[in-house]
């Protein structure tokens, strides 16, 4: 029987960088889909570099919990899990489209099918949504309100930009929202302006980011004007410019994760039977999907 | 499991046994069972009553058969667990009625033989070896080892999981052979597989040169304090991190294949098969310090004073500020001691005897 391995960046300093990892592999593990469910870090152990020998399974399925297509999930995870033949071109990608390529681990010889991250997986879309109704506490969010997703971006790789754009997009057509932006740290559309670039008086905030952080819980919050000092919190809502901000947590900690999770290795091809229903049975998703 | 052990061996039998000193081969409908003991023979469909007095060989066959995690590292430390090698049934078998116990990391582990004579295990932290239960949280599922682990009895983070910071006052009780790897794994991640190659003969070491060629990114930088002449700085960067003072493992990576490092390694039981990302974080910040070209500054202190800066330097360095006492005035580098030194050499910019860093 095959393994899933959630391979997340983790931290030297903060102790909750690993909690949503953590969460939502407890969650995978209870279904029984999978001979057994690793974390598995960049920054934190098991290591990328190590965790493969730990599991017994000759199929692993390795699912990065990141945002985006770029040098974390083509280069520094399949490099440290050794990868054989490894290039980015086994995704055969446009910067959002990766599902999955299939490679034998040098060290360990099992066959890995390792997947596109789950940022820009197309059920994410759902658990931005799902965020911006936990965060308004109002299970019909969307008319009269706007929704800004937020991504880091950076100029170094396009494919950053591209993933929040990417359910931007989705998440507009669907035309639950009055308006749909997708905003970044560090390049234009910044999130510090964020009251201008919506007419909606209330405004749902989504950092597209898997763990609460120095971005997240910071930075974003700060720049957005929600507070002068992150340590001293803030409303939710908050009023910035005369506007209401609805500013929730990073997408990651959302339960509805374990999902997205699922679907990747599915699509890779593990047989994960009524996994996905019981976890979406768990965690709301069932709603989700049939809208 | 369903399966009685007797008729599980019968099966077996077919295709021979020899494990642990039972042997046994199946012929027709008779089974011929063999220890150092005892030569029997029983009806291979009713085995169970004419094997009664073998009954803790045939136990012991089905569960390393039946019971054990069959991964190769984790039932070969199961079997270092109980010192399976050395000895033979009997004498195994009247060890763990009493409790066999082994350290790993800061773990301390006891295998013992419950009421059914099934093994079951004990996992604590070593400092509570001799604590009651009653004295102590009790833990039953192996993802409980994520938390305990984390942070350390202060509170503070523990990124480097085989830090020795470990914190007690918990117990895994009555875990069974599966739970019980399973949760060593969740404290100290890999170390049974990079222990078991090792003991196998082939762990594969990837040492410091090598690790940091390979990374890339902000760590790319690090590649370049390679080419100074020599590998000093290695040795200083494992002085400083690889020593049992702040990791567990035995570090069996040098510069190079060619060259091993003079720095003591360390006495841990499992080994480091390369730099960890801790190690890696750390090189590129000294790679960065390290570029700078050394100045000569002119500096007046006391013979005592220049003894204070090195107590300090000690006193940071093997982590025992924590340790020395509000008015305890005697210690240099108590925090009374220190602040009068900076009150006195250290100027209004915060340099040391008045003397920029950078010429002005």
């Amino acid at each position: 029987m095959p393994a899933l391995v959630i391979a997340a960046h983790g931290s030297h300093l903060n102790p909750d960088s690993s909690t949503p990892t953590f969460e939502h592999a407890d969650r995978i593990r209870g279904t029984g889909a999978f001979e057994a469910v690793r974390e598995a870090f960049w920054k934190e152990e098991p290591h990328f570099r190590e965790v493969l020998r730990t599991l017994d399974s000759d199929t692993v399925y390795v699912v990065p919990l990141f945002v985006s297509e770029g040098y974390f999930t083509e280069e520094v995870i399949p490099r440290e899990l050794r990868l054989e033949g490894w290039s980015p071109d086994l995704w055969e990608s446009d910067g959002t489209s990766a599902t999955h390529a299939t490679c034998t681990a040098n060290d360990t010889g099992q066959t890995v099918h390792y997947c596109g991250p789950v940022g820009t997986h197309h059920a994410m879309s759902d658990v931005i949504v799902r965020r911006a109704e936990s965060v308004t506490g109002d299970p019909d969010v969307g008319a009269g309100v706007g929704l800004a997703v937020v991504g880091h971006g950076t100029e170094r790789n396009e494919n950053s930009a591209k993933a929040i754009e990417y359910h931007a997009d989705r998440i507009r057509e669907r035309g639950r929202f009055d308006e749909v932006k997708a905003l970044f740290m560090d390049e234009d559309p910044e999130v510090d302006d964020v009251t201008d670039f919506f007419d909606s008086e209330d405004i749902v905030v989504v950092p597209l980011f898997i763990a609460d952080g120095y971005h997240t819980q910071e930075d974003i919050p700060e720049d957005m004007g929600l507070t002068e000092d992150y340590r001293t919190g803030w409303e939710t809502p908050a009023e910035v410019d005369g506007k209401r901000i609805w500013y929730s947590g990073a997408v990651g900690t959302e339960p509805l994760m374990a999902d997205v999770i699922l679907e990747r290795a599915a699509e890779a091809g593990a047989a994960v039977g009524d996994a996905l229903d019981q976890v979406r049975e768990q965690t709301g998703g069932a709603a989700l999907i049939e809208q | 499991m369903d399966t009685s052990p007797y008729e599980a061996l019968a099966e077996a039998a077919a295709d021979g046994v020899d494990f642990d000193g039972l042997r046994a081969e199946r012929q027709g409908g008779q089974l011929s069972v063999e220890t150092p003991e005892a030569t029997l023979t029983a009806p291979a469909e009713t085995p169970r009553s004419a094997l009664a007095e073998i009954s803790k060989y045939v136990e012991n066959w089905f569960f390393w058969h039946q019971t054990a995690p069959q991964a190769a590292a984790r039932w070969a430390f199961l079997r270092w667990l109980e010192a399976a090698d050395a000895n033979g049934v009997p004498e195994r078998y009247d060890a763990l009625e009493d409790g066999v116990t082994c350290s790993w990391g800061q773990l301390h582990l006891t295998v013992s033989l419950d009421a059914d004579g099934q093994r079951r295990y004990d996992l604590r932290h070593e400092a509570d070896a001799g604590v009651a239960v009653a004295d102590l949280e009790r833990y039953e599922d192996p993802r409980d080892a994520r938390d305990i682990a984390k942070l350390d009895a202060d509170g503070e983070y523990r990124p480097l999981k085989a830090a020795p910071t470990l914190r007690g006052g918990w117990v895994f009780q009555d875990l069974d052979a599966a739970s019980l790897v399973s949760t060593v794994d969740f404290f100290y991640p890999a170390t049974m597989e990079n222990w078991h190659r090792e003991c196998e003969g082939d762990l594969d070491i990837s040492h410091w040169h090598e690790t940091m060629a390979r990374q890339t990114g902000i760590y790319g930088v690090i590649e370049t304090w390679d080419r100074q002449a020599g590998h000093e700085h290695v040795e200083w960067v494992a002085e400083a991190c690889c020593d049992d003072s702040q990791c567990l493992k035995r570090r069996e990576w040098g510069y190079d294949a060619e060259t091993p490092l003079e720095t003591d390694g360390g006495s841990g039981i499992f080994p480091c098969r390369e730099p960890c990302s801790v190690v890696v974080s750390a090189a590129r910040q000294w790679t960065k310090q390290e570029g700078e070209e050394a100045r000569t500054y002119e500096f007046e202190l006391t013979p005592s004073e220049k003894e204070q800066l090195e107590t300090i330097v000690d006193a940071v360095a093997d982590g025992q500020v924590e340790d020395i006492r509000p008015a305890d005035v005697r210690n240099e580098a108590n925090q009374l001691r220190v602040r009068f030194l900076r009150a006195k050499l250290f100027d209004d910019d915060g340099d040391l005897g008045g003397v920029p860093t950078e010429n002005k």
